[in-house]
């Protein structure tokens, strides 16, 4: 009761500092900020945030603060446009978007999935804020509860989700899954530093690969060469007209599972260290999971768009307690925001709880504000912008193409950074072409690294508080939390395994000789061979047993998906491949003439600069392949050049150098 | 803009008016400055740069934009081979690199990634910090004033983010000390550790000074935490002294010098002496690239005296940098070299000890 009677005046205090106009200005300035960058497929809060953090020192706090909060908290609200739109995935946290929003829209129901998301995110955003209200003067012991075991524990009940969303055949699932786990592996171990499938003299590995490039890698560039072999609009179908209302119904009939979907936001960014990557999935998993009716999911079914988004908006209410109760960032952006905050004179920690409650409560009240403008303005662009699902795609993949390109190569200014986008895209397009599950490689990727620092560490403390004696190590280990989460993923596994039975196979997919699934198979068998044989010869054990051990299990799987490749007729499920018959084999355009185009596109970055590689790239191609006119080539060229060039100038960005900069010294945007 | 930091900035203009009275012929109006860190947009270093920029930008003549730009990688020793490559020619004073204790400790440890001279750098500004260990109540109480021989039968557990790095001085002090500290490799931030800490699941920790005050004063005082030695401050001599962040709380120094085990002079002893100098006391420093003109020197080193004496500057600066003195030259110099030399024994010790403790070998 005693919360109650100091929070209720700081919160009519925070009410009346930021329905302020000046206040309310910069928030909706944060919010366009965030809009524009989130739509930006690749680009997130981060960049945002890094955009506006040199104007910080010096704002009025609140202002400030506004600012950054309205940016952060819509980014996860716009991302959807390129996840449902496009089928990449806008950020991080709508990776599980994806795999129902844009089959939606290939039915032409891209307002309809919009509309469902954003009406989801709302509600998940203003959940969030009304949680973070009350929890941030409670919420200090229960940050303190979960230690590294807890923080294992939801490592591995993110790992399970790979049971339901192992596809066809499971054991495939497990392999892809052990792939991208040791995928993660790859570059400086977190704990002695030894080196993973990488060399020093290949700098670039050294620091593994980042999720951006992967995420664009696995999802993006597969569905853009898919499509583009089509040459159709990404919709064939007429739109259903006011399709946004009906979005907002269906988020209205799934309310529970967006409550459900929004707690479990809200838990996994209480927890710091946890990271949002893997919200979306887990709220993916658990809304398959709890669903009577599984065939429509991965084909367009609405409640696979309502589950993840309704988390990922939480997510960011969540991630603020760690972030103001302790200082400690629960994400990349969060990280940034405290930076920010520190530059405004405000440092979060404890004594900002107690000393400044109600500068506290502006930033709640700005991330629910910031989250009714953002999805309002979403769900008004949503009708107009659907559109895009009906031009002619192939009008349209050049420009992807260009922005994917420029987005992977932020992530670490290096030209490596465009071979490792190219690499992971082929492997995602076989991935996808042998119905690999492409989300199952993604989920081990992304926790890769924490299941093995977390075990790592929480193995080394664990035998220390047993060598003190065993009732103080089995307190650590065996904690009620532990339990409990435990008990959930050993659940989710059972239920995942047996409802996997029951997931539809996509009716589409046929199989066709048994060479080609076999050739890709001992490839990806190869690699964990020789992944396995690499870790072997490292000489900590702390840096060696987890490739080690995900490299055992992974080689066991692919065996076994051997062993049945040999004994079952070319029939079976195990052979699917899109090539053989289907919506791919049928396409009027190859894989590998459709490839060549970004592949020629990447080398000429690589030979004479982004922007000097891009211009007669886009020429070339609007002409050659999309056929059109010369006046339509050259106003598409030059649109797309000029806005690339806008948007890196804004966002004070440089473009990939080439060889040819080595040499000559050339102006902005040439360099 | 709140009148405080309007207020500072005025104050930087009238600064840099009054000190660049000898006629400095560089002018950058119109032109941007890019002011890189080998670090991403969310670390200390982030803060720091964003911290400088804008001040940086209303001290030099012309008033250009200066703009942060992050370069992250191998922990930082990217941007820095990056910054070797860099021409004065090319940016003739539109160009300074931000570098940190983790850029210099792959220097002075032969790392092999490493392919940056920092004699080849001109530095214009440093920017030192301090750190201090603290212990849970019960453990601190079997310390016998400064003597630390009561800790040497406990076993100690640390969340570190890695032997190689700024964590590398903790852990040879705690060593040296006879105490028996088994590091947790892997967390990601110092703030982590603090967690760990907090959670008790590690029962030692450190902070650099900052971070001490923000979130480990609120544990001191309500009976969480104690403070047990902070590693010092440099006096212009080059003396180890107490902090002047915190002069109730004895040296590392103090506290060796008390504990029979423990030695202040030998190879361990100057191997960490080095080394803290890199990682606090000269912790953060901007450098000009190689080759830089006389002229550009002096007016990074004219525009960084005048942000730095803007009346109000310390004040302003505690909260994000804490505490310690912003250095320009000619004692900038100074500082870049000892953060920068270590005598090959010290160099010899520190990797042999990692080797032998724990098999980290660099090569």
């Amino acid at each position: 009761m005693e919360t109650f009677v100091t929070a209720l005046p700081a919160l009519q205090d925070a009410f009346a500092q930021i329905f302020q106009p000046a206040q309310l200005m910069y928030m909706v300035i944060g919010v366009l900020l965030g809009l524009s960058v989130g739509v930006f497929p690749g680009l997130g809060g981060i960049a945002g945030l890094s955009l506006v953090l040199p104007f910080m020192f010096g704002m009025d706090p609140v202002s400030g603060l506004a600012l950054m909060v309205g940016l952060i908290a819509v980014v996860p609200t716009s991302d959807t446009f390129a996840s449902v739109l496009l089928g990449i995935p806008g950020s991080s946290a709508s990776q599980a978007t994806v795999l129902d929003g844009f089959p939606m829209a290939r039915k032409g129901q891209a307002a309809r999935a919009l509309a469902a998301a954003f009406a989801s995110s709302l509600f998940g955003g203003l959940f969030g804020a009304v949680i973070l209200t009350g929890l941030i003067l409670v919420a200090r012991p229960i940050v303190l509860a979960f230690g590294t075991p807890e923080m294992l524990a939801i490592t591995l009940l993110g790992l399970s989700m790979v049971a339901i969303l192992a596809g066809t055949v499971a054991l495939k699932g497990v392999a892809a899954a052990c792939l991208g786990l040791l995928v993660g592996t790859i570059g400086e171990a977190g704990a002695g530093g030894s080196l993973r499938m990488a060399t020093y003299d290949i700098p670039y590995l050294i620091d593994g690969l980042s999720l951006v490039i992967v995420g664009l890698g696995i999802f993006a560039i597969p569905e853009i060469i898919g499509l583009l072999r089509q040459d159709k609009a990404i919709s064939d179908r007429s739109l259903l007209g006011a399709g946004w209302a009906e979005g907002i119904k269906d988020w209205w009939t799934n309310r529970w599972l967006s409550l459900r979907c929004a707690t479990i936001g809200v838990v996994v960014g209480i927890i710091p260290g946890l990271g949002g990557s893997v919200v979306d999935w887990i709220a993916y998993g658990h809304t398959v999971q709890s669903s009577k009716d599984k065939s429509g999911f991965g084909k367009g079914d609405v409640r696979g768009v309502v589950g993840p988004e309704s988390s990922n908006n939480a997510k960011e209410g969540g991630g603020l307690v760690p972030t103001l109760i302790f200082g400690i960032p629960g994400s990349g952006s969060m990280a940034i925001f405290i930076g920010g905050m520190g530059l405004l004179g405000i440092i979060a920690g404890p004594q900002m709880i107690t000393n400044d409650l109600d500068v506290t409560y502006t930033i709640v009240w700005s991330l629910a504000l910031a989250n009714v403008v953002g999805a309002g303005l979403c769900i008004v662009l949503s009708g107009p912008i659907s559109r895009l699902t009906r031009i002619r795609f192939t009008l349209l993949a050049p420009f992807l193409f260009m922005m994917i390109t420029f987005a992977a190569f932020q992530s670490r200014q290096d030209l490596g950074d465009l071979v490792a986008l190219f690499a992971v895209g082929l492997l995602g397009i076989f991935l996808r072409r042998f119905d690999w599950s492409r989300p199952a490689f993604l989920i081990g990727f992304v926790l890769s690294d924490q299941a093995e620092n977390f075990s790592n560490n929480a193995h080394q403390i664990a035998s220390f508080r047993f060598r003190r004696g065993l009732e103080d190590g089995l307190d650590y280990v065996a904690s009620p939390i532990v339990l409990v989460i435990v008990a959930l993923t050993i659940i989710s596994i059972i239920l995942g395994i047996r409802q996997a039975k029951h997931m539809p196979t996509d009716a589409g997919l046929k199989t066709g000789t048994k060479r080609a699934p076999i050739v890709f198979l001992m490839v990806v068998l190869a690699y964990m061979i020789t992944a396995w044989v690499n870790a072997a010869f490292i000489d900590l054990t702390s840096d060696k047993i987890f490739p080690l051990t995900v490299g055992t299990v992974g080689i066991i799987a692919s065996l076994a998906v051997l062993v049945r490749m040999m004994l079952v007729p070319e029939t079976d499920p195990v052979f699917i491949d899109r090539e053989a018959a289907g919506e791919d084999a049928e396409a009027p355009h190859g894989l590998w003439g459709t490839l060549a185009w970004f592949g020629a596109f990447l080398a000429g970055t690589a030979l004479v600069g982004f922007i000097l590689a891009l211009v007669p790239f886009l020429l070339a191609f609007f002409r050659v392949r999309a056929g059109a006119s010369w006046l339509m080539t050259f106003i598409l060229t030059a649109v797309g050049t000029f806005a690339i060039c806008f948007v890196a100038a804004q966002l004070n960005r440089d473009f990939p150098p080439g060889l040819l900069q080595e040499f000559a010294r050339l102006p902005w945007p040439l360099r | 803009m709140s009148i405080k930091s309007a207020a500072l900035a005025a104050s930087v203009s009238v600064a840099a008016a009054l000190v660049g009275t000898n006629a400095v012929a560089l002018d950058l109006s119109g032109k941007t400055v890019e002011y890189v860190i080998p670090f991403s947009e969310t670390g200390g270093s982030a803060a720091w740069a964003n911290f400088y920029a804008p001040l940086l930008s209303k001290a030099l003549p012309g008033e250009p934009t200066v703009v942060v730009k992050y370069m992250p990688g191998a922990g930082s020793t990217k941007g820095a081979n990056w910054f070797q490559e860099q021409t004065f020619e090319d940016n003739p004073g539109t160009l300074i690199f931000g570098t940190s204790g983790s850029t210099q400790f792959p220097y002075l440890l032969d790392d092999p990634r490493v392919k940056y001279e920092y004699k080849d750098w001109q530095v214009v500004l440093g920017s030192g910090t301090g750190g201090v260990a603290y212990l849970p109540p019960d453990l601190a109480s079997e310390m016998d004033g400064m003597d630390a021989t009561g800790l040497q039968d406990t076993d100690f557990i640390w969340g570190s983010q890695g032997a190689t790095r700024l964590d590398l001085v903790p852990l040879l002090a705690w060593k040296m000390l006879g105490m028996n500290v088994e590091p947790v490799f892997g967390i990601k931030g110092r703030g982590d550790g603090r967690l760990m800490f907090e959670r008790g699941e590690a029962n030692i920790d450190y902070q650099t000074s900052s971070a001490y005050l923000k979130s480990v004063v609120p544990l001191v005082e309500s009976g969480d935490a104690v403070p047990m030695m902070t590693w010092g401050a440099l006096d212009d001599d080059g003396n180890i002294v107490r902090d002047p962040t915190f002069p109730d709380i004895p040296t590392f120094k103090e506290v060796c010098e008390a504990t029979p085990e423990c030695e202040t002079s030998g190879d361990a002893w100057d191997a960490w002496k080095a080394f803290f100098i890199a990682g606090f006391p000269a912790q953060k420093m901007i450098f000009l690239p190689a080759g830089s003109s006389q002229e550009v020197i002096d007016t990074y080193t004219e525009a960084f005296k005048a942000v730095t004496s803007a009346p109000d500057f310390a004040d302003m600066s505690a909260d994000t940098l804490g505490v310690y003195p912003q250095v320009t030259l000619p004692a900038a110099q100074k500082m870049a070299d000892l953060g920068t030399n270590v005598s090959p024994e010290a160099k010899a010790y520190v990797k042999q000890w990692l080797a032998d403790d724990y098999g980290v070998k660099l090569d």
